[in-house]
């Protein structure tokens, strides 16, 4: 009943200039059969899963470091076909483009299609009803022209479109169902344009943010950054934001409840309006957003030099390793505290929200700031900071200490208010915490076309699916021996459901509808 | 009630379901034990008819009976089954889907609830009765055995409405293609059998026989999938406003994304097959089996083995 693919065409021999085209033509063609849409689709379905099996560098660039750790010969073969960038690898683009590529071909000279036929009339009667799936017979005593006026009533009022022309009629109705396809259709079109746009100008911007700092949106201040090709980083939307607070909350099982931040935003050197952002609730601004992605505390020291000279309560952010307990980690660094480039001072550190030592070694118990602790281990000499080499601001550089430049000087665990004295008499003092939220700034021009592509792609879904296109056509000829007439009947049913029960019904109506037309029983059987 | 006796009045339904469910197997088999008299349709076959298989011989009482039993059986079952995550969400005072065993626990429950739907509808389906509800026993004892998770309140980042519209719809649809693919798996042994029948092949006295015909089989996956796949299309794209709200993207191809992905495309592959020369039958078919292992294969690897943002963790 719905045979999709368009017959093969049969060339009729073609000349040598033309078979070129012929040849093109063929392979478009097959390119906007549906077989080949069922491939690409397969092919689209496989493409896809590598980039779930394999760590993907757009989710997690630590993850891929640590796979060609452990698969060094393996990784970079890997890597050479993109598998660590699946979505947006160039294999994986070929696939959904020649898929697009023919849905585009298989759709639009349907469009075209459809438009015509919404204008123009039903199709002509075939000759032979009785051959289509659902047919049948009534006799009526009615004249064959009033026969047909009560069938041509009844399905107008079903809002069929109908044609009458002499002896036979037929109708339709039903074009939103092939609407709602190409709806569909078009609209993942629409949906990948899009995500291009998203992908093309779109930019993202994460950094820590400790309680009472702020960031504005440029590139230059975010930690990490993406942006797309077509981005102008001169031309970001100027925006500062401020956290003031930062509140996690816990049930009594330490499940976390909420995560809440309260912000300050406005463009540069203004107030900033107050507001609260957290988890599931991100600030808008003209359809950018900022989020909390996450949190964990900032320790802070002071730091006092035997000659006077001092800093306090620096706040130095230390990654969480372990969100249950909020266990953190992270360095101190002070290069510009000593004399010279040899007498530089930093810390590493282990911070524990509500710590619990045990044989000397510090743990942390619950994520709640109860009783913070840190283990610090301090070190002198050089930090190696302009070596050239970037390095982690969470940790020392190992070098420094492996070849002896940088020297562990002390280690201790320290309450807040607890301090330590090196042996040159430097204290340092662990005076108490701060929260820092983790920040994501993101712009994404395409975003709000994505979601009225999807929106769009629903409703075309639900049309296709649903709605029904039937055809029903009619014939009238005068009855065995002369005496009233037959009205044959047929109808041709594509979408969802079982045409046979329809067709009944709509063959029961039209014979009361006869039957009360005439006021006289009805002289002929059920249809055939 | 306070919240612990509900907690434990949940688990205790929980097996009362899987025992009613094993008694309306028991019951699913008696009626296809006693259901049909294959005698009669090796009568049809020696008189050439041409699909004897689709005409459905007369059920004997017995058979009738076991059949009515075994609906009433399961109806009850699915009523303790709805009772466990009603209780659930009492004892939490939250929608009970907040962790895999919640999640799977609802997603059994509307495979149940589908195939009841399907078996009032078209009496003739109820003969698949055992081919669902032996996996839906299986999948509950699995489910209790290693997915439990004790009663608890929701992590922050689940506490959203987009809890309600992108997990509810999901849980759905997976219900519903669940039964699609049972109805698909069981088509293609059918149709083989029926295949072998046109033949001259000798008819079984087994199971086989007593299957509804492959016709009626494809009709129920076909049905059912398109049922399925605009509330499976709709759990995704709510996925993505959720995602775009709580974790600063719309879509990320974090594995659980990309599983949604490959199911979805899958489904759209197996709708286009059902009206494709070439593919119609027995590959279409295949193609819905594939999707359901898709969907299988991204509730339990996806979230037992990757780490994604969809494990929950915490709010990383
Ligand atoms: C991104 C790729 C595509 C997706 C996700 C997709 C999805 C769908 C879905 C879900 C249906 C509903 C099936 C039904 O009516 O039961 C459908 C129908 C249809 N698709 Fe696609 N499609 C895609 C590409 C294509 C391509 C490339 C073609 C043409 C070669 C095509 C032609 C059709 C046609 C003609 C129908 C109507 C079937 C009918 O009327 O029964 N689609 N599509």
């Amino acid at each position: 009943m719905t045979v999709l693919d368009r017959p093969a065409v049969s060339a009729p021999g073609p000349s040598a200039p033309r078979r070129g085209v012929g040849l093109l033509l063929r392979w478009w063609r097959r390119l906007t059969a549906m077989r080949t849409a069922i491939v690409l689709l397969f092919l689209l379905a496989l493409a896809a899963v590598p980039g779930s099996l394999l760590p993907q560098r757009s989710l997690s660039q630590t993850n891929v470091r640590g796979y060609f750790a452990d698969h060094p010969t393996l990784a970079p073969l890997l890597d050479r076909l993109y598998l660590f960038d699946v979505f947006s690898s160039p294999w994986f683009a070929a696939v959904y483009l020649l898929l697009f590529i023919s849905l585009i071909g298989c759709v639009l000279p349907r469009a075209l299609e459809h438009a015509r036929a919404l204008r123009a009339a039903p199709p002509p009667v075939p000759r032979n009803l009785l051959r289509l799936p659902d047919s049948g017979e009534l006799s009526s005593t009615l004249p064959a022209g009033q026969a047909l006026d009560v069938v041509e009533e009844e399905l107008r009022v079903r809002r069929f479109r109908v044609v009458r022309s002499e002896g036979e009629l037929s109708a339709e109705k039903g074009h939103l169902k092939e609407t709602g396809n190409l709806l569909f259709h078009l609209s993942l079109v629409a949906l990948l344009l899009g995500l291009a746009g998203g992908k093309l100008w779109g930019y993202e911007g994460s950094i820590l943010v400790t309680e009472g700092q702020g960031f504005c949106n440029s590139f230059q201040q975010y930690d990490t950054w993406s942006a797309g090709p077509l981005v102008d980083s001169g031309d970001l939307r100027p925006l500062c934001v401020d956290l003031d607070d930062f509140r996690a909350e816990y049930e009594e099982n330490l499940t976390a409840a909420s995560f809440t931040a309260d912000i300050r935003y406005g463009a540069p050197g203004e107030d900033g309006r107050p507001t609260t952002i957290g988890v599931n609730g991100p600030l808008r601004v003209d359809g950018d957003r900022v989020y909390v992605t996450g949190h964990g505390f900032s320790p802070t020291f002071s730091v006092t030099r035997p000659d006077g000279t001092a800093i306090t309560d620096v706040a130095v952010p230390f990654l969480p390793t372990d969100q249950s307990t909020m266990a953190s980690e992270g360095a101190l660094k002070l290069p510009d505290l000593g004399s010279d480039s040899d007498d530089q001072l930093a810390l590493e550190g282990f911070f524990a929200p509500t710590g619990l030592v045990q044989g000397g070694i510090l743990t942390s118990v619950d994520p709640r700031p109860l009783a913070p602790q840190v283990a610090v281990v301090v070190y002198q000499g050089y930090l190696g900071l302009d070596s050239g080499i970037p390095q982690s601001v969470y940790s020392l550089d190992a070098t420094q200490i492996d070849r002896g430049r940088l020297e562990r000087v002390a280690a201790e665990n320290l309450a807040v208010g607890e301090s330590l004295t090196l042996p040159d008499g430097t204290t340092v003092a662990f005076t108490g915490y701060r929260e820092f939220a983790a920040l994501q700034y993101s712009h994404d021009p395409g975003q709000a076309w994505v979601l009225g592509s999807a929106v769009a792609l629903l409703a075309g879904l639900l049309g296709m699916l649903l709605l029904r296109r039937e055809r029903v056509f009619a014939r009238v000829a005068s009855g065995p021996g002369g005496g009233g007439t037959v009205l044959t009947l047929a109808s041709l049913t594509r979408g969802s459901g079982e045409s046979a029960p329809r067709f009944a019904a709509l063959t029961d109506d039209l014979r009361t509808a006869l039957a009360a037309r005439t006021r006289a029983p009805e002289p002929g059987g059920p249809p055939a | 009630m306070t919240p612990d006796s509900l907690a434990a009045l949940s688990d205790g339904l929980f097996s009362v379901a899987v025992a009613l469910y094993s008694l309306a197997v028991v019951a699913f088999c008696a009626q296809l034990a006693f259901g049909r008299r294959p005698v009669r349709s090796a009568e049809l076959v020696g008189a050439g008819a041409p699909a004897p298989a689709a005409e459905a011989p007369a059920e004997d009482t017995r058979g009738r009976r076991w059949g009515a039993v075994a609906m009433g059986l399961t109806v009850l079952a699915a009523a303790a089954h709805g009772a466990v995550l009603v209780t659930r969400g009492l004892a939490t005072d939250r929608l009970p889907w907040g962790n895999m065993y919640e999640f799977a626990t609802a997603t059994v429950f509307v495979a149940v609830v589908a195939f009841v739907i399907v078996g009032f509808r078209a009496p003739g389906l109820r003969h698949i009765g055992l081919f669902v509800l032996a996996p839906v026993v299986l999948a509950l004892v699995l489910i209790g055995l290693f997915l439990y998770a004790e009663a608890g309140p929701l992590v922050a980042a689940l506490r959203s409405s987009w809890l309600a519209i992108h997990v509810s719809t999901a849980i759905i649809g997976f219900g519903i293609f669940f039964v699609s693919g049972i109805a698909s798996v069981l088509y293609l042994v059918r149709s083989r059998y029926e295949a072998r029948m046109a033949d001259g092949g000798a008819p079984s006295t087994g199971v086989l026989a007593r299957l509804p015909a492959a016709a009626a089989l494809d009709r129920v996956a076909h049905r059912t999938a398109v049922f399925g796949f605009p509330i499976w299309t709709f759990a995704v794209i709510a996925g993505a406003i959720w995602a775009e709200a709580a974790w600063g993207r719309f879509w990320g191809w974090d594995p659980k994304e990309t599983w949604a992905f490959i199911a979805w495309v899958v489904y759209a592959a197996y709708l286009h097959a059902r009206t494709t020369a070439g593919w119609r039958g027995r590959p279409a078919a295949w193609v819905n089996v594939v999707g359901l292992a898709v969907m299988i294969f991204n509730l339990l690897f996806v979230n037992m083995v990757s780490t994604g943002l969809h494990s929950y963790a915490g709010l990383n």
